[in-house]
């Protein structure tokens, strides 16, 4: 019993993880209709940009992420200067395709700008097991995941309140609901795509930061975006809550396949039953558990 | 003969018997210098370039003459490794043999190379049974294998515990890359369970292993005494954080030699502390070869990665640097044994078949106490295939070997590697050769 607890609060932290990387996704989809391929990417650039800011400058952590967010920012007007305003009114899947490409360029940046070694990443959060937990109870249960947990909490926190109460949030909400609509009433398109891809970079250095003070910060990060998928298909891909929601549900599915049902079917089955358990989702929900319903009329 | 004939007459006479010989010795790398394996293809990149590079600068190539590498990136691809092969065999004088650094990359290769006649060097890795030369004249994977490997494991495991007979009722968990290369020592280990006794419980992990709580929960709940891993990559940082995570003994868990870098500790910190990791050479910097590839290399601004310098001596470039010098000793045998400067990949091949690196070659070559000595013939392809174990010293971030080079159990391994190779002869209807 003890043991099926342990495997469910690891799911649920896993979950967590995931979750921080589809925030991302949902963000400029909810924003843009864009499906932002290179969330991932986004990831690994800002945490490789935050070690290199702490190695190469010397900077101390509260410095080098301030430093990592504006290098975010400034990204963000770079991707809307060269890339989102040439391609407005282009059909969903050119954006896609722009994103694609997009991912590979950063990569590249990357590789140029800090190299492709594993860097250690060291900004004081709390490693090993929960020592507690593990003496008095035998329960397993890591630390690093607790501070992702409540890091998620406090991010959608702020990015609800971000959404609801503030101008931007706004405007955000309603380019989300419909540009043309929200161009007529002189909200500038423009301008929320830096806004929101920049929101959507800082949560991507999030995501670096806790996936990289997991397994130090290398290129595979990049293929994190690939167990957001999922996190996606079932929690929608313009919901938040679902975001959380869908990361849990993951989570806890995929560990308990693997324990459970992995050494009868020869296991490392958990990514694939990730993707399975959306799919059987979307049969029954297409538009995800928290996705918005699209009815259009013909 | 007027005096500008006899200049240029005297001039071409020098450049045919000058040191300079035009003939270059084409050596295509494939290598991964980008993607999620990058940070493990890039030591191993530069070891194996930079001592070509050291022969070219230093001693003027192989026997006089220069090699040209021609690098291809694989990205640990195994489909743009295979292009990388069909794009570069026929470069500069054609290809005169490949070490692709990937055991999926192998198997795709060995019927391509079979049917073209260049050897595949795959050093500790690939294709198992390809030990077996009268099946697999084209394939070498000397100095030993991964069933070798595995055999040092458990013999590692039980000495700690006491002796052979001391293993049965024990656990053994292999954590490994659920690909090609990770399920290699499976059958081995499944033999020896079942021979002395243990349990072997098999938890693989999807590539690239960035996710592994399942895994560790249930060597949590399984506590087996031991943890062999077969794991590249970020597999292994992870798994040795989840590891140090979940208090398991560090000192009873033994990656492969692809799982005991500096990349695969460093991220764990101080709880890394004692992981052990199978080796077949030394770690560091202290020979003099070293000091001649800073000195002609770096220092002489010929370096392929010059930002590397303060990194060489680093496991996975030993490993890149000793596959060059095992490779450079096949090809100058070869030239010797054809008596030419401009050997073809067939000459190469006899040259990796007569292959012999004893520790006084070694030593000559500027590696003494390096490693053990090696030695190629007809029938087997693997070489002495002795292991060592290293161990992890979190504090001074360094390896050192701390056992002796154990033999491989060939009672063990022989069998499955006559049993492999003979279904691997009858599907490509390939006769065994005769071997003297």
């Amino acid at each position: 019993m003890m043991f099926l607890l342990e495997a469910t609060i690891s799911g649920l932290m896993a979950g967590v993880m995931y979750s921080l990387v589809a925030l991302g996704f949902v963000l400029i989809f909810k924003a843009s209709g864009v499906f932002n391929f290179a969330q991932g990417v986004m990831a690994l650039f800002a945490g490789l940009t935050l070690v290199g800011l702490m190695e190469k400058f010397s900077l101390p952590p509260w410095a080098a992420i301030i430093a990592t967010i504006a290098v975010m920012i400034l990204l963000a007007w770079l991707i809307e200067f060269l890339v989102l305003r040439r391609l407005v009114n282009q059909a969903p899947i050119i954006l896609f395709m722009a994103t694609l490409g997009l991912a590979y360029v950063l990569e590249g940046l990357g590789d140029i700008l800090w190299g492709s070694d594993v860097k250690l990443l060291d900004i004081g959060l709390p490693q090993g097991a929960v020592d507690w937990l593990l003496d008095d109870y035998n329960l397993y249960v890591e630390r690093l995941e607790v501070a992702a947990a409540v890091t998620a909490v406090i991010m959608v926190v702020v990015l609800a309140v971000f959404f609801q109460k503030t101008r931007i949030g706004r405007a955000l909400r309603a380019v989300a609901d419909d540009h043309q609509a929200a161009l007529s009433v002189g909200i500038s398109l423009r301008t929320i795509w830096v806004i929101v891809w920049s929101v959507s970079g800082v949560v991507a250095l999030v995501a670096g930061i806790m996936w990289g003070s997991k397994s130090g910060v290398q290129f595979s990060l990049s293929l994190i975006a690939l167990k957001a998928l999922p996190v996606l298909m079932l929690g929608g891909f313009t919901s938040i809550p679902g975001a959380i929601i869908g990361g849990l549900i993951i989570g806890v599915g995929e560990k308990w396949a693997e324990i459970y049902m992995g050494p009868i079917i020869g296991g490392a089955i958990e990514n694939w039953f990730a993707y399975m358990l959306a799919l059987a989702f979307l049969l029954v929900r297409p538009q995800g558990l928290f996705g918005e319903k699209i009815i259009e009329r013909i | 003969m007027n005096l500008k004939q006899l200049t240029l007459g005297l001039a071409a006479a020098a450049a045919m018997t000058g040191s300079a010989y035009a003939y270059e010795l084409t050596v295509p790398t494939l290598d991964y210098r980008t993607g999620p394996y990058a940070p493990n293809g890039i030591p191993f990149a530069n070891g194996f370039s930079d001592y070509f590079t050291l022969l070219n600068e230093r001693d003027g190539g192989i026997n006089g003459v220069k090699i040209k590498l021609v690098p291809c990136e694989t990205s640990y691809n195994t489909k743009k490794g295979v292009e990388c092969y069909e794009k570069t065999k026929n470069a500069g004088n054609g290809a005169l043999f490949y070490s692709p650094l990937s055991t999926g990359m192998t198997y795709q290769l060995i019927p391509k190379v079979t049917a073209d006649g260049i050897p595949l060097y795959t050093m500790g890795y690939g294709r198992t049974s390809a030990a077996n030369g009268k099946v697999f004249k084209w394939v070498f994977n000397v100095p030993m294998t991964y069933w070798d490997g595995a055999t040092v494991a458990v013999q590692y495991a039980a000495d700690k515990s006491g002796g052979m007979d001391k293993l049965k009722g024990k656990k053994i968990a292999l954590v490994y890359h659920n690909s090609a290369y990770g399920k290699e020592p499976i059958r081995t280990l499944e033999v020896m369970s079942k021979k002395y006794g243990f349990e072997l419980k098999l938890l693989p992990v999807d590539h690239p292993g960035q996710e592994q709580k399942a895994t560790w929960l249930q060597i949590r709940r399984d506590r087996p005494d031991w943890v062999f891993m077969w794991g590249w990559g970020v597999m292994n940082q992870v798994a040795i954080k989840e590891a140090a995570s979940i208090r398991f003994p560090m000192d009873h868990f033994i990656g492969v030699w692809w799982s005991g870098s500096e990349n695969d500790v460093l991220p764990a910190g101080a709880k890394a502390d004692g992981y052990k990791a199978l080796a077949f050479h030394a770690p560091g910097a202290d020979f003099p070869l070293h000091k001649d590839i800073i000195k002609y290399v770096y220092d002489g601004g010929k370096a392929v990665d010059p930002s590397y310098k303060d990194r060489v001596g680093e496991v996975l470039y030993n490993r890149g640097l000793v596959n060059a010098l095992w490779a450079a000793e096949a090809i100058r045998t070869g030239m010797n044994i054809h008596k030419t400067k401009e050997p073809t990949a067939a000459q190469v091949r006899d040259g990796f078949e007569a292959l012999d690196v004893s520790e006084a070659r070694l030593k000559e070559l500027g590696l003494p106490g390096f490693t053990f000595g090696v030695k190629v013939t007809c029938a087997n392809h693997k070489g002495p295939g002795k292991v060592a174990v290293q161990s992890w010293d979190a504090k001074a971030k360094k390896w050192s070997i701390v056992t002796d080079f154990y033999q491989p159990m060939d009672d063990i391994t022989g069998p499955l590697v006559e049993e492999d190779s003979a279904k691997f002869a009858k599907e490509n209807n390939i006769t065994p050769r005769e071997c003297k």
